[in-house]
């Protein structure tokens, strides 16, 4: 690694302090704990740990100061997280909003409308889910029905979604409405509203991982103010567009997502999967995992991680003052979500009879964790515009490939 | 297909109906709701046996209707379709088998024709750690003068908290590693110090954990030869790995058949997703991996009805085939289907969850790749 310039020591000095005045011992190490629960922890040091960064604007280091953000350059943030790592913590400021819409709205939002949602991710006081997907548009997310209908003084939505992960805790939507029924793509709208408005209903869906993460949810005669339209009328697929290679990025691991296996909710399993090996398949005199075939499948994902690893380390450097994720969020994404779930599939063949656990006194804490886990990963290929959908994007906008039809 | 006597084509016929009436995937469901420990349906289980399934493989002088494995494998396909919850492997093959290979008359006729009437559960109790490993068997027997104390735990015993008996594998002499020294035991389940606790796998049938805490048995306890228990256990292990293949074929053969049945019905960007060549590729892929299993499946099986002398080959190499093509099918089954494949209320994660139990279960890929190599010299 590179030697700190004299401004980056300095702030690297400046971080680590103020990590140290302010970050509680109490909470070191457990950020994938704590933020896999749905519901936030009131424990005082936790609910003190955010308010400090939420003041600070850490959470989102690299957002504007004027809105609440940490105000940092990338290398800044790159420090921040260095140290944040060295001394165990983690941030509590996260979700969709940091994640996806923050930095959609930061890019496509009105003045007045930055002012008065930036804040709310910044401190982590506003939760947002993301309605898109709807029961017939999935892949083909352009063909959404939810209905907006421009009443004078307000927007009239009607209309249903599925899939909205976190809808039933959720404060805010960020939602992709059709403004104009003659048009696919062009007749789309980015509509913002408050999960508790009238005629907002979600029901919860179970996965087959036994969770609950996600919600049909209902829009019945929905009355949204007229300024919570986000960029222009019939504008809102381009919006859209932008806000996935956000979320692209994020699911890739490029902000220790899946990929990363730090946060991503879904992905509890170990980090270390030759120790694992080690301690359920034994090694041979030599000290190697013992079951060649397994071994050898070991090889090829450490192999593949590590590429991945650099990967994501060169897109960072190209990407360095440039304008944001680009379409090879595409490969990354992919690329992410395959590792992530070979990971899974590894560690229950790792664990053998013990990973077969649904629940009870058989089965360790770690091996009912790897089950769920495996089994909340089946998503990350599915989620976030499918593995088939990123490949179609990366045949047709990076290698100029058309369409058979 | 492979060439079928006008009684498998019945018995197949009959076993498919009765499955799709009787058992279809629903039937689990209800059952895993439940949350009964047996881990399958008492009920139903009965009427199986009114049907003679669980003599298949038996003699006639035992009650059994000696219709041979091929014929048992078409049932266990069947069942694997809805994933059907029943102790037909490990009972009726796995038990059943260890008892016509190595019993006395007297095991015989003491044990085979309540099994073959589905009236007592049998069971292999043979792993004892994360991994299928026979040969490593550490488990004790020691030699008393009335018989043998046994002293040890097994686990993933498949319907172990239904079974009234298990055929145990434990060790008279020798070191783990060694298959000289194994022996095996019949041990009933109500014997003093035997104790089980279930193991609440994800596919919500009955496996347990027993443990043996100096159970007393006599000498007619013994399964075979003492110390000669792998001359029994080892094709005992083949015809079960053979059965529980046809029921992984009969899983991955429904679980593609509902996917690609879901693709010709699902619309995105104006078109069938079965019209999209990525998929369908995909599908074809499936289709012949499909096909490659089902020689491998049929011709294991016919291998063990006509005592040809490449049984363990073939058992071995059914299982990695079984195991690798319903991985490959389950895996695809929930991705084809994106967001609804995800849902406790779609039946794709039923047959994820089951697959990765069959393939743990004696053995799995990695396992049966080293032995289908090693007999082979590769
Ligand atoms: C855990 C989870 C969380 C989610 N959270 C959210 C959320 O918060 N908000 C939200 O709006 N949505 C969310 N989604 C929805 C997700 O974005 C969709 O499930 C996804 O876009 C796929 O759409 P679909 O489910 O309708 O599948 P379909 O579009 O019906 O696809 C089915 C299969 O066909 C394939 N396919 C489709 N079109 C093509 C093609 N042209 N070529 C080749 N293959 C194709 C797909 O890749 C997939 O394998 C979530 C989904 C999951 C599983």
């Amino acid at each position: 690694m590179a030697a700190d310039t004299p401004e980056l020591a300095a702030f690297r000095d400046e971080a680590a302090g103020w990590l140290a005045a302010n970050f509680p011992a109490s909470l070191k190490n457990r950020g994938h704990i704590m933020l896999n629960l749905n519901v936030e922890t009131d424990e005082p040091d936790f609910v003190q740990w955010k308010q400090r960064m939420g003041e600070k604007g850490w959470g989102t280091p690299t957002w504007p100061r004027q809105y609440g953000g940490g105000g940092l350059s990338r290398d800044e943030a790159r420090v921040l997280q260095q140290e944040m790592a060295k001394a165990g913590a983690w941030s509590p400021i996260g979700g969709m909003g940091v994640m996806m819409f923050g930095p959609t709205l930061l890019e496509y939002g009105s003045e007045e409308q930055k002012k008065r949602f930036a804040p709310g991710i910044v401190n982590g006081t506003t939760r947002w889910c993301q309605g898109f997907s709807e029961p017939g548009a999935g892949s083909d997310l352009a063909s959404l029905a939810t209905r907006c209908e421009d009443k004078g003084d307000h927007w009239l939505v009607n209309g249903s979604k599925i899939w909205t992960s976190g809808a039933q805790y959720a404060d805010w939507i960020f939602c992709l409405v059709r403004t104009d029924t003659t048009r696919k793509h062009e007749g789309i709208s980015f509509l913002l509203f408050d999960m508790k408005s009238p005629g907002v209903e979600v029901r919860p869906i179970k996965l087959i991982s036994g969770n609950s993460p996600f919600c049909e949810t209902f829009f019945t005669d929905v009355k949204v103010p007229k300024d919570q339209l986000m960029g222009p009328l019939n504008g809102g697929w381009t919006i859209a567009k932008r806000l996935l290679q956000f979320e692209r990025q994020g699911l890739s691991g490029a902000n220790g997502g899946p990929a990363g296996g730090t946060g991503g909710g879904t992905n509890r399993g170990p980090s270390d999967l030759v120790a694992l090996a080690r301690k359920y398949v034994g090694q041979d005199k030599d000290g190697r995992v013992a079951d060649p075939a397994l071994r050898q499948k070991l090889i090829d994902n450490a192999i593949r991680q590590k590429a991945f690893g650099l990967t994501l380390q060169r897109a960072a450097a190209e990407a360095k003052g440039g304008g944001g994720p680009s379409s090879a969020t595409s490969v990354m994404k992919n690329a992410g979500a395959e590792l992530g779930q070979e990971r899974a599939e590894l560690t229950l063949e790792i664990m053998g009879n013990q990973g077969l656990g649904w629940e009870g006194d058989g089965f360790d804490d770690l091996e009912l964790g790897a089950v769920r886990g495996w089994l909340g990963g089946k998503a990350f290929t599915i989620y976030g515009g499918s593995s088939e959908i990123q490949n179609n994007i990366i045949a047709k906008r990076m290698l100029g490939m058309l369409d058979h039809q | 297909m492979a060439a079928l006597t006008e009684e498998q084509t019945l018995l197949r016929d009959s076993a498919r109906a009765w499955v799709k009436d009787k058992s279809p995937v629903s039937a689990l469901r209800k059952l895993r709701d439940a949350g009964t420990p047996l881990g399958y349906d008492a009920a139903r289980w009965k009427e199986m046996a009114e049907m003679g399934w669980p003599g298949i493989i038996v003699p006639e002088a035992h009650g059994g209707s000696e219709f041979g494995y091929l014929s048992l494998g078409l049932v266990l396909e069947e069942m694997g379709r809805t994933l059907a919850a029943s102790p037909l492997v490990s009972s009726s093959l796995g038990a059943a088998t260890a008892l016509m290979l190595g019993g006395n008359a007297a095991q015989k006729e003491k044990y085979l024709a309540p099994i073959a009437a589905g009236e007592l559960v049998g069971t292999l109790a043979i792993d004892e750690g994360p991994h299928h490993a026979p040969e490593r068997i550490a488990m004790k027997a020691k030699k008393t003068d009335a018989g043998y104390t046994l002293s040890g735990a097994k686990t993933l015993v498949a319907e172990g908290m239904a079974a009234g008996l298990f055929v145990v594998a434990a060790r008279t002499s020798g070191r783990a590693g060694s298959t000289d020294g194994v022996s095996l035991f019949l041990v009933p389940a109500d014997a003093r110090g035997v104790k089980r606790a279930a193991l609440q796998t994800m596919d919500s049938r009955g496996h347990a954990q027993v443990t043996f805490k100096a159970v007393k048995l006599g000498a007619d306890a013994l399964l075979g030869g003492e110390g000669q228990g792998w001359q029994v256990l080892e094709p005992t292990l083949d015809r079960t790995r053979a059965g529980l293949a046809a029921e992984m074929l009969g899983m991955a053969a429904a679980a593609f058949e509902q996917t690609v049945e879901y693709l010709k019905v699902r619309t995105q960007f104006g078109q069938l997703l079965s019209t999209f060549q990525a998929l369908q590729h995909r599908a074809a892929k499936m289709f012949t991996e499909l096909e490659l299993t089902r020689s491998a499946v049929e011709a294991a099986l016919q291998a063990i009805d006509t005592g040809a002398n490449d049984i363990r080959e073939l058992a071995s190499l059914a299982k990695v085939r079984a195991s690798e093509t319903l991985h490959l099918v389950s895996n695809e089954m929930v991705q084809m289907h994106g967001g609804i494949g995800m849902t406790d209320a779609h039946d794709a994660g039923l047959y994820l969850k089951r697959a990765r139990v069959v393939e743990a279960a004696y053995g799995n890929a990695a396992y049966h790749k080293e032995r289908f190599a090693r007999l082979n010299g590769i």
